[in-house]
This record gives structure tokens, C-alpha cells and sequence, in this order.
């Protein structure tokens, strides 16, 4: 376990199903090392300087392609980005060479404090600049290009000026950075707002987007007692979530598609079926579809 | 309308009070009530805070039952907020904030039990570095040993208490839920190590965080010997040497010049 001088050679994401890497599984995965097209860590597990979460990580990155995943920079902040977690992030990107590096339109820290969620942020033209010159450090912090996450939200903001989609669009054409597509926040956020995800999904720049997040929701009612979803990621994907995934293959082609399962972590069987059954139907496609540059 | 920063300063306070409204600009679609939609925003960060503080502080939850826990991990995340994306890191002073709730004065040791839950997570993410090989201490002239330096394990951590500690968090931490150990049975000082992958804890005797502490500071192991019978007169040199590379205590051992 002493520092290895272990080099990664950097290994691009297929276009096939990975699973969100949990600690619960860190045996099964490498005393049964499945057949997962790819596994993703979220940055912040592994920022402690060693110990066993980096023993794991290094001996199941030797076999899996990695994706790197961030749940805390807070792109969003009207607030500087924090330089120190900036450099623990490049520290790991660095030492694992992951094959993709993501992260969320959202905010999650303010004046030094931290709020552990993906907070919503306003659509309108002073937010966007801001994002942009967060997405420009990170860039050329990391030395490479990053894809973005649209969100699940459950308010809207009087102020929001352009829609979701002209937002990111416009963050792209600023910045140069790729999109990474979660469906099931598409859908938890058109649920939520009373808007169509089939819309949003048929208009959505597919040839912007590096990977797919499907994960699972909560149902719940908000204060005039319509639905509210949840983005909980503590069960499988909802039946409504894998249709609109179809949908969108079939106008994208294969993309990495990842389930992402964090809380109420299942046996690893039943989270290797979700990835199987996303297999199956990039299978169904793979053949003869648009080819896809965003891979970063 | 509210500028980015005043949003998000207006809509980061009501995150954490439960009695503030919703900020001013934040709707429900069309317009509506967002109550309901602004309390899952509220919602999930307590609760995922509280939850940060339940796994880094099993044995504290145990002690003092999973509902008292979270009330009381609730008012700990409404007074201190994380000050970094790594949660490993929230709740170093959870201790203090046990010490000094006031309901909980007649549970004097819960604040040390908490220093070594805390302890511990620290050391499982320490740096890794190889324990020292005890032969090469013992391959020291004699004449030379006294003035030999160490540079300590980098996941090498101590907690001193009045109170029995080591026994409190075995007896709360593994899944046989013992009752609280007896209380009159002495302080203890407990050494957390992680030579390798596993972090361990081991009682310290008496004068050996003393002697641990001046080698942590740099002092010969000769000065650092004579720290811990000037504070504890039954020291063992010896003993404590022996416990402490068997723990893997150290990581490296300095000549002198
Ligand atoms: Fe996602």
C-alpha cells in the first residue's frame, strides 16, 4: 500500500452501462470482477490523503475503466470555486487518469460553508456568466475538458430569463465543455415543473453529451398536492425513466450510460441488473448510429 | 428581484432554519406556494448531514440511542455547517459541542468517545506509509540509541481521557450492544494506528503519551524518555518502545547527525 508509482494509462469511457462505485462493493467487485463496462467515484470519497478507499480504488482502476464524477465544486456559487478542493480534485484526477471527468449544474457551497446537496441556481445572464468562468478554471485546471449535468430541480426562480436547454446551450458554446445527460432528472424535473420530457429530451444537443446518468426517484406531493419527485438515487430506475431512455438512444445512438444507485445500496447483483439491462438496450442500437466526439 | 449573490446568501440561511421563509423570487411552477418543493432542498441537507455524523460516529449514536442522535446531530448541523466538500473532515469538534450541551452534563465521557470516533476516521484516511522495521532500531549501537529521532506513522493519533474510552467504544461499536463499561475502572489513553489497512486502537500505559508526543515533537528518543518519567514515574522505556513499533507507531528513524 505504500505510494505505488502506478501510471494509468487513460482509458476512454465505452459506449456501454458502468455503476456508480460503492464502497459495500468493492469486494465483489474484485473477487468477481463482473463484466461492468465501466465504474464512477465521486470525487469527494477520495479525498483523504490514503487508506483503504484508495487501496480499493487502485486495484479495481487496474481492471475498469474510470469516470470521475464530482458532487461538491459548486460550478454554480456566485462565490469563488474553493482553490483547495480544486487542487484535492486535481490530485486525484491526476493520479487515477480517469477516462471523463463530470459535474453538476448546481451550487452546493456558500461563504466557506458547505450544504452536502445540489442546490438550484437561476437561468438568467449573470448566472450564466458566472458558471462559465467556473467551467473555464476547472478546464484549465484539470487539463481537459469536463461535461456538465443537468439538474433535478424543485422551485423555480422568478428571475430565470432563458430556459434549461438555452442555458446550456450557451454554457457549451462559451466554454468548450461536453454535457452528461441524467435522464432521470430530466424526467424528475419535468414531473416537477409541469413540463413534457419528451420535449426536452427531442431538443436536448445530443452531440454535446459524453455519457448518460439513469438513476431512481422518490415520489411525493407538493404544497397544492401534485406530484413531486425526488431525485433520491435509492432504488431502481423507474419504468418511465428506461422509456425515455430508449427514446433518447434511438435520436443519440450508444452512449456510456451509468446507473447511479447512492443511498439504500442494493446487493451487488441487483445493481449489476440495472447495468445489464441498460446493456441490452445500447445493444440494440449499437449498430449503424451517429458516432459521437464527447467522449472528453 | 434579487441578484445571484443575495439569492443564494438568502437561500443558503433558510436551508438550516426551519423557520425562515422561502426566499423571496423561489416559486413553484407557474407561480405557486414552493413551501413543500423549498423544504426538500431543507430536507436533504439535514438529513445528509446528520447522516455524515452517524457514520463517523457509530458509537455515540449507540450510547445514546439513534433518536436522541439525531435530534441532537440536528442541532449540531444547524450551529456548524462542513467546511469542505470531504465530510470525512465534519464534525472535528463534535466533542466540544457534546461537552458543552448542557443536557448531556451527567455523560461527562461522551466528548473523548467522540475525539476517538473522530480519530479513528482520521487515521482510515491518513497517508499510507510503511511501518518501521523494529530490526532497524535494534541494529543501533547502544551508545547511539539515546540520541536517535523518529518521524511518527502519518495515521499515528492519540485521545486522552479520564474516562475508560477504549472500552466505551469497542462495547458501542461492534454489534454485541454490551451495556456501558464500568465507569470507575480509570481513564484511559488510547494510540490509533493504521499500519496498513486497518485501523487499530490499543491502550496506552501510563507515560506513553508523553514520551510519544515529544517524539512527535522531534525529541531524541533519550529527551523524549526522560518527558515521560518526569509526568509518570512508573514509565516503561522498554515496554513502551516495544508496544509502540508493534502498533506501528512510526514510519522512519532518523541517526544522529
Ligand atoms: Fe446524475
Amino acid at each position: 500500500m505504500s505510494e505505488k508509482n502506478t501510471r494509468y494509462r487513460k482509458i476512454e469511457i465505452p459506449a456501454r452501462a458502468g455503476v456508480g462505485l460503492k464502497a459495500q462493493h468493492y469486494r465483489d467487485v474484485l473477487e468477481g470482477a463482473p463484466d461492468i463496462g465501466f465504474f464512477e467515484i465521486h470525487a469527494e470519497n477520495y479525498m483523504g490523503a490514503g487508506g483503504p478507499p484508495h487501496a480499493y480504488l487502485s486495484a479495481i482502476r487496474e481492471f475498469y475503466p474510470l469516470s470521475l464524477h464530482g458532487v461538491g465544486l459548486s460550478i454554480g456559487s456566485h462565490g469563488a470555486l474553493d482553490k483547495d478542493h480544486l487542487a484535492r480534485l486535481k490530485a486525484i484526477e491526476s493520479r487515477y487518469e480517469p477516462g471523463l471527468f463530470s459535474e453538476h449544474l448546481a451550487w452546493s457551497t456558500h461563504d466557506t460553508a458547505y450544504y452536502n446537496d445540489l442546490l438550484p441556481v437561476p437561468y438568467d445572464r449573470e448566472t450564466l456568466a458566472r458558471v462559465c468562468d467556473h467551467i473555464d478554471e476547472v478546464q484549465d485546471t484539470l487539463g481537459r475538458r469536463m461535461l456538465l449535468e443537468n439538474p433535478s430541480t424543485y422551485v423555480a426562480f422568478e428571475q430565470s430569463t432563458m430556459s434549461e436547454l438555452d442555458f446550456l446551450r450557451e454554457i457549451v458554446r462559451r466554454t468548450g465543455c461536453g454535457l452528461l445527460l441524467d435522464v432521470n432528472n430530466v424526467y424528475v424535473s419535468a414531473v416537477n415543473h409541469e413540463t413534457s420530457p419528451e420535449d426536452y429530451l427531442d431538443s436536448f444537443p445530443v452531440e454535446h453529451v459524453g455519457e448518460i446518468h439513469l438513476g431512481g426517484h422518490a415520489p411525493d406531493i407538493d404544497d397544492e398536492g401534485r406530484p413531486l419527485l425526488i431525485d433520491a438515487h435509492d432504488r431502481a430506475v423507474d419504468n418511465a425513466v428506461w422509456g425515455l431512455y430508449d427514446r433518447l438512444l434511438q435520436r443519440a445512438g450508444a452512449l456510456p450510460t451509468l446507473i447511479e444507485w447512492d443511498n439504500d445500496v442494493p446487493q451487488w447483483a441487483v445493481l449489476a441488473g440495472e447495468a445489464a439491462a441498460a446493456e441490452r438496450m445500447l445493444a440494440g442500437v449499437a449498430q449503424g448510429t451517429t458516432v459521437h466526439a464527447a467522449t472528453a | 428581484m434579487p441578484r445571484l449573490p443575495d439569492l443564494q446568501a438568502a437561500f443558503s440561511a433558510a436551508l438550516t432554519d426551519p423557520d425562515a421563509a422561502v426566499p423571496e423570487g423561489v416559486t413553484a411552477p407557474r407561480g405557486g406556494r414552493a413551501d413543500k418543493r423549498f423544504a426538500v432542498y431543507r430536507n436533504n441537507v439535514t438529513v445528509s448531514l446528520v447522516g455524515a455524523l452517524e457514520d463517523t460516529f457509530p458509537a455515540i449514536a449507540r450510547l445514546l440511542g439513534d433518536e436522541y442522535f439525531t435530534a441532537l446531530a440536528r442541532e449540531y448541523v444547524r450551529a456548524k455547517r462542513p467546511s469542505s466538500p470531504f465530510l470525512a473532515e465534519y464534525g472535528e469538534d463534535f466533542g466540544d459541542f457534546l461537552d458543552a450541551f448542557p443536557p448531556l452534563a451527567g455523560y461527562p465521557y461522551l466528548g473523548d468517545v467522540a475525539r476517538l470516533e473522530h480519530a479513528w476516521l482520521s487515521a482510515y484516511h491518513a497517508a499510507d506509509a510503511a511501518p518501521l522495521d523494529p530490526a532497524r532500531l535494534t541494529a543501533i549501537s547502544e551508545s547511539d540509541v539515546g540520541d536517535v529521532r523518529f518521524t511518527l506513522h502519518p495515521a499515528l493519533r492519540m485521545v486522552q481521557s479520564r474516562w475508560p474510552i477504549l472500552q466505551l467504544f469497542e462495547a458501542n461499536r461492534t454489534g454485541e450492544g454490551k451495556p456501558p463499561a464500568d465507569l470507575s475502572s480509570g481513564g484511559e489513553s488510547v494510540l490509533v494506528t493504521r499500519p496498513v489497512l486497518d485501523v487499530t486502537l490499543s491502550r496506552l500505559a501510563p507515560g506513553a503519551s508523553y514520551f510519544l508526543n515529544a517524539l512527535a515533537e522531534g525529541s531524541t528518543l533519550g529527551a523524549a524518555a526522560g518527558k515521560a518519567f518526569e509526568n509518570a514515574s512508573e514509565f516503561d522505556l522498554a515496554q513502551a518502545l516495544q508496544a509502540a513499533l508493534a502498533a506501528g507507531a512510526f514510519a522512519d528513524i532518523r541517526m544522529p547527525d
